[in-house]
């Protein structure tokens, strides 16, 4: 096995075996889904109206919440440095790790969407809108949410500060994943797929480098 | 030079009272750490 | 290429330099300040606008300044990540505390403006959206120097927060106004400053550049007496 699909593995099996990231997150977006039409009321048709909007910012924020962890924990106790001596670069590392974290967050949030769409009254074109565009965007949510983590890694309140610095970040994913529902609901083409797609695929290719490089000033010091 | 701004005084004057207050207490604030710690850094060096 | 600017990158030259050339600054910053608020009062009202046009004068300055402060600050997080120099470490810090305030002057300025002219306090359009983008920018970036202890570690990290701020900036305008023309149809009143407003808007501009100036250098100064002070308490 090579080390890149070995640490991608072994960060999987971490967070479904500690009963940790990828379930919390996914209890997180259904009680998002469920206290937002407990708050706004029970009128279908606004509910549909904001529906994507609301989903997409409930699964952003529900990514975020294992997002601490993804380099803190084995900063903490040491696997980092192991990780950083290992054939594998640190900029491959950060890429597996941010795939780890799609496959377990960002891929069942994304599953668990046409689902929590019923409780906004989403038409059929609107709920395949959705999951497709929280398929191409988690990716995004994941990458950039990881530079985030590698600059907070140190930190003892990191999880604080991390939704802080990321979320700004993230208003280009959020308003594009949302225009697509929109795109469905009012049929007038606006070209999100597009732009989401590409904001989607800059982000992950480029944050595994930005992200090493804030894993190494971390473990610089 | 005319003061008479109705019938907008009610939203000229403050946006020109928060930007004083605001960019007039960045200004004090600033000088005053730097008075500060010129006046420590002065006493540490004569003992 | 930058030798020029490292025979002022060192700290003692750095204070000399800077400390010779303040005084010159803010009686220039004040004389400006003087003329842009006699020549505002003094513009004859807009047929459009009325006197509100005296908002636009502070508004637009600060708003301008909201994004020319960022790139002040990642010019220097360049140079605090490629030559590690300690005098852009502390240019770095020292302009976003400055940048967050002009971004806020900008919001509430600008909605005080909108109050009269659309009627709301406040609206989703895309600048003013932006603008508030930018505020959480900056207050991000403070929040994790402010959380670093070791103040070295704290420059690089947050230099790196700031170029990547820096590079979604131009996608956050971008998807924004793409947002904004999707969610109204009609154009809404902005804010309008030639003619006989644009002297007058010219020279607030000026002042706030000054200003700017002056505080930063302040600031910078500041901070770098407070190291030395604490360098000199550790050793003895």
């Amino acid at each position: 096995m090579t080390p890149f699909l070995a640490l991608l593995t072994r960060d999987l099996r971490l967070s479904v075996r500690e009963g940790g990231g990828a379930v919390l997150a996914l209890g997180f977006f259904a009680l998002v889904a469920t206290l937002v039409p407990l708050g706004v009321g029970p009128d279908l048709n606004l509910l549909a109206k904001m529906g994507g909007g609301i989903l997409w910012v409930g699964a952003a924020l529900a990514a975020l919440l294992s997002l601490d962890r993804l380099f803190q924990a084995d900063y903490e106790d040491g696997s980092l440095d192991l990780i950083a001596l290992s054939p594998l670069s640190l900029e491959g590392a950060a890429f597996a790790k941010i795939a780890a974290h799609w496959l377990s967050t960002g891929l069942p949030l994304t599953l668990l969407s046409p689902i929590l769409s019923v409780f906004f009254g989403l038409s059929g074109s609107a709920v395949i809108a959705l999951t497709m565009s929280l398929a191409i965007g988690t990716p995004a949510v994941s990458a950039v949410g990881a530079i985030g983590a590698s600059l907070t890694l140190s930190l003892r309140r990191g999880g604080l500060i991390l939704p802080l610095i990321v979320l700004p970040l993230l208003v280009p994913a959020v308003m594009f994943g949302a225009g697509m529902v929109l795109e469905a609901q009012t049929g007038l083409t606006n070209g999100a797929v597009g732009f989401l797609a590409a904001f989607s695929l800059a982000a992950s290719l480029l944050s595994p480098f930005v992200a090493a490089q804030g894993v190494r000033l971390n473990l610089a010091g | 030079m005319n003061f008479d701004l109705s019938p907008y005084g009610a939203f000229i004057w403050p946006a020109y009272a928060v930007s004083a207050l605001l960019l007039g207490g960045l200004t004090l604030w600033a000088m005053a750490r730097w008075r500060a710690v010129k006046a420590k850094l002065a006493t540490l060096e004569k003992t | 290429m930058f030798d020029w600017l490292f025979r002022y990158a060192n700290p003692a030259r750095f204070m000399g330099l800077s400390g010779a050339l303040l005084p010159w600054l803010w009686s220039a910053a004040l004389l400006t300040l003087a003329t842009a608020l006699y020549l505002g009062f003094s513009a004859p009202p807009d047929y459009q606008q009325g006197r509100t046009v005296l908002i636009l004068f502070i508004h637009v300055p600060a708003a301008i300044m909201a994004t020319n402060v960022y790139a002040c600050m990642v010019v220097a997080s360049l140079f605090s990540l490629i030559n590690r120099h300690i005098l852009a470490d502390v240019a770095a810090r020292t302009a976003a505390p400055l940048g967050a305030i002009f971004t806020l002057l900008a919001l509430i300025t600008g909605s005080l403006w909108g109050k009269p002219m659309w009627g709301t306090w406040w609206v989703w359009d895309g600048r003013l959206t932006s603008t508030l983008v930018q505020f959480f920018l900056y207050l991000g970036y403070i929040a994790l120097w402010n959380a670093i202890e070791d103040e070295t570690r704290a420059a690089r990290i947050c230099a790196v927060l700031a170029l990547v701020g820096a590079v979604n900036i131009p996608i956050i305008k971008f998807s924004v106004d793409w947002w904004a023309t999707l969610h109204q149809g009609e154009s809404i009143m902005s804010g309008n400053l030639a003619g006989p407003f644009l002297v007058p808007f010219l020279v607030m501009m000026l002042f706030y550049m000054l200003l700017f100036v002056c505080l930063w250098l302040t600031r910078i100064r500041t901070l770098i007496l407070e190291r030395r002070l604490r360098s000199l308490m550790g050793a003895a």
